[in-house]
């Protein structure tokens, strides 16, 4: 198990005030200015070093995201954008971090602006975390009046701002482009790629954009050492600490931070107290937030929570909220519901997904009754992989993932339930 | 639930205007010259909001926020774009309301976690007491029911938002209290609702022993 002394999240629970004169008790915005003076270049290194991928669910390596951005600025300014539109079902990471550590996450902002030669950093936090927002503004504030941000932020000789940014709840504005539309007034709807943000962005400028766990873990990484965040993890390409957030039927519900690659049960079963009514009674998890595919009990005996270690198990990490369910779980219902999300969510700017989620949706309630045929099951497999890989951005992948694992592991159940109602009937 | 012929209903009123134009420029001035485009957004929360405090229009009951179609040509007419394409992002996003709605917005979160944790009771135990179905509002004008995506609070669940307020950790039984309370104006204290300390396992920490110890919850 990880060491307290290792983990980043000190305040996670909220055990302090996050206000800044606690934030630097805790070591927030310690040394600041120093590591701003060793340079970008050393900065970059060290990201990549630390082997940091991001924590928003797709993975990438943060290091190498941030050096894509253009090396001169030109006359068209660079942004950091910071993604807390958190919505992923399964997911309330970044919430803790915006309401009890957010000092580590303004710290971070200026950091990896001054990284990509970004003077401004905009924060698109999802509209319903009021809460969160008014309790990050404060700390902006706080960080404003006491020379941390504006000019010369923090004593580094970088002029540095943060702005908050509300959404209005829309699933799909956590999708980047979709979110730098959102920012921009409009309808949040993906944009084709290329162009990439980092050549034509927020405004048409170059932005990178960042989850808030992903950005709140750089002072931490710069401060100790990328080789002290890389020293954790399964290996090379999975490492670091990170935020768990464990729902469902266990015993005791949480948010975590541990060692990437930790072994699901142990995860389970340190922290959240074990399934209800015991290991055995478990049937399914889903380990990564609501796109990745449901694992049955008999993977989840053995596998660990990374990136590549689920991914081998044909799921994946994604933003590490695991869905719980136990014995007594409607499995088919379950992902039916997480169907009738991927619908309400899709932004309809596609056809396949705008159409295919209503369907999958339709036939997903369908074989929760049973009132279908067994042919109809490969059929509505059929239309997932069209769906999947034809649509701008990855909602409409992600409504089909959910299905195929379903499928994958639970036909029979499936199976059983359609010659049950035909039996019944 | 969206409807976008609310924007012609009869309910609408003929004006509306800023009440707190300082609000309205410390907006815009969030955003770079040229792109207050940008402020469309929170534009439409401060319309929404000062819907739920001026209260209602004309002969409607008491009420919560919502965003009449002035308010958005107004909007649409502060940041100099065409009023559809304040109309567009007003009908894209779920928090702004298009019709008037109650004094509290109940917005039961029933997505996998929750639903995996009981929401379907809380989501019944608030129609019962209520007497009336998702998407409507009750008779006095205090409460409009209404099914909603994931919320981000899944350690939580069940749980629903009321206004600006998480209540977490929910049963049927603390759902009908809060209601309760809320009919007499008494606003519960938000937050899990089972006396465990956010989102930390409500058994005690299993991590941060030294920083639990300090502030004397281990």
């Amino acid at each position: 198990m990880l060491a307290d002394k290792d983990r980043i999240y000190t305040n996670l629970y909220g055990f302090e005030p996050f206000n800044l004169e606690y934030a630097k008790k805790r070591g927030d915005w310690d040394g600041t200015a120093k590591i701003i003076k060793k340079g970008r270049d050393w900065i970059i290194e060290e990201m990549k070093k630390s082997g940091l991928r991001g924590r928003g669910g797709a993975g990438f390596p943060t290091g190498m995201k941030w050096s894509f951005m253009p090396k001169e600025v030109t006359d068209r300014p660079h942004y950091l954008v910071i993604n807390a539109d958190e919505s992923e079902p399964g997911t309330c990471k970044d919430r803790e971090i915006m309401r009890h550590d957010p000092h580590k996450l303004i710290e971070g902002a200026l950091l990896a602006g001054f990284a990509m030669q970004a003077h401004h950093a905009y924060i698109y936090i999802r509209g319903e975390f009021v809460h969160e927002g008014s309790e990050l503004v404060r700390a902006i504030e706080e960080a404003r009046a006491a020379g941390l941000l504006g000019k010369n932020a923090a004593k580094s000789g970088w002029d540095f701002d943060v702005t908050l940014h509300r959404g209005a709840g829309a699933y799909i504005c956590g999708e980047e482009t979709a979110l730098l539309e959102s920012l921009e007034g409009k309808k949040g709807q993906p944009r084709n790629k290329p162009p990439f943000p980092a050549m034509a962005g927020l405004y048409s400028c170059p932005t990178t954009i960042n989850n808030v766990e992903t950005i709140a873990s750089v002072p931490d990484i710069l401060k100790r050492g990328g080789g002290w965040f890389a020293s954790f993890g399964k290996d090379e390409k999975n490492t670091g600490t990170k935020l768990f957030c464990i729902s469902g039927h266990v015993n005791t519900p949480c948010v975590v931070e541990e060692e990437m690659g930790i072994p699901m049960k142990e995860l389970i079963e340190k922290h959240a107290g074990g399934v209800r009514g015991g290991w055995d009674n478990l049937k399914a998890v889903i380990p990564g937030g609501s796109s990745c595919p449901i694992l049955p009990k008999n993977i989840c005996d053995t596998v660990l929570m990374d990136f590549d270690s689920l991914r081998e198990v044909q799921s994946g990490l994604g933003t590490a909220g695991l869905i719980v369910m136990d014995q007594s779980t409607d499995v088919i219902y379950a992902i039916a519901r997480l169907s009738h999300f991927y619908m309400h969510e899709s932004c309809g700017q596609c056809t396949p997904c705008r159409e295919g989620t209503g369907w999958m949706w339709r036939v997903m309630m369908r074989l929760v009754q049973g009132n279908a045929d067994i042919e109809e099951i490969d059929m509505l497999l059929d239309v997932c992989s069209e769906v999947e890989g034809h649509t701008i951005c990855a909602h409409g992948d992600a409504s089909a993932w959910p299905i195929q694992g379903l499928m994958r592991h639970f036909r029979d159940e499936v199976e059983q339930r359609i010659l049950d109602y035909k039996k019944a009937a | 639930m969206k409807k976008s012929d609310a924007l012609n209903a009869s309910f609408q009123p003929e004006n509306f205007e800023f009440t707190d134009s300082k609000a309205v420029d410390k907006i815009i001035a969030r955003y770079p010259k040229g792109r207050q485009a940008s402020a469309i957004m929170p534009l439409l929360d401060l319309a929404q909001r000062q819907v739920a405090e001026t209260g209602p229009f004309g002969d409607l009951p008491t009420g919560g926020g919502w965003i009449p179609r002035a308010a958005m040509d107004e909007i649409a007419n502060i940041v100099d774009v065409p009023p559809i394409k304040v109309y567009e992002v007003a009908t894209f996003y779920s928090m702004y309301n298009l019709e008037p709605v109650g004094k509290y917005l109940v917005q039961l979160c029933t997505t996998t976690p929750c639903w995996l944790c009981g929401s379907a009771d809380v989501v019944n135990a608030c129609k019962d007491h209520l007497g009336i179905n998702l998407w409507q509002t009750t008779e006095d004008g205090y409460f409009t029911l209404m099914e909603v995506e994931c919320l981000g609070a899944c350690t939580n669940a069940p749980m629903v938002q009321i206004n600006d307020l998480y209540y977490e950790d929910l049963t049927a039984e603390r759902m009908v209290a809060i209601l309760d309370s809320l009919k007499q104006d008494r606003i519960p204290e938000a937050g899990p609702q089972n006396g465990r300390n956010k989102s930390m396992a409500i058994t005690g920490p299993t991590t941060l022993e030294e920083q639990a110890k300090k502030a004397g919850v281990a």
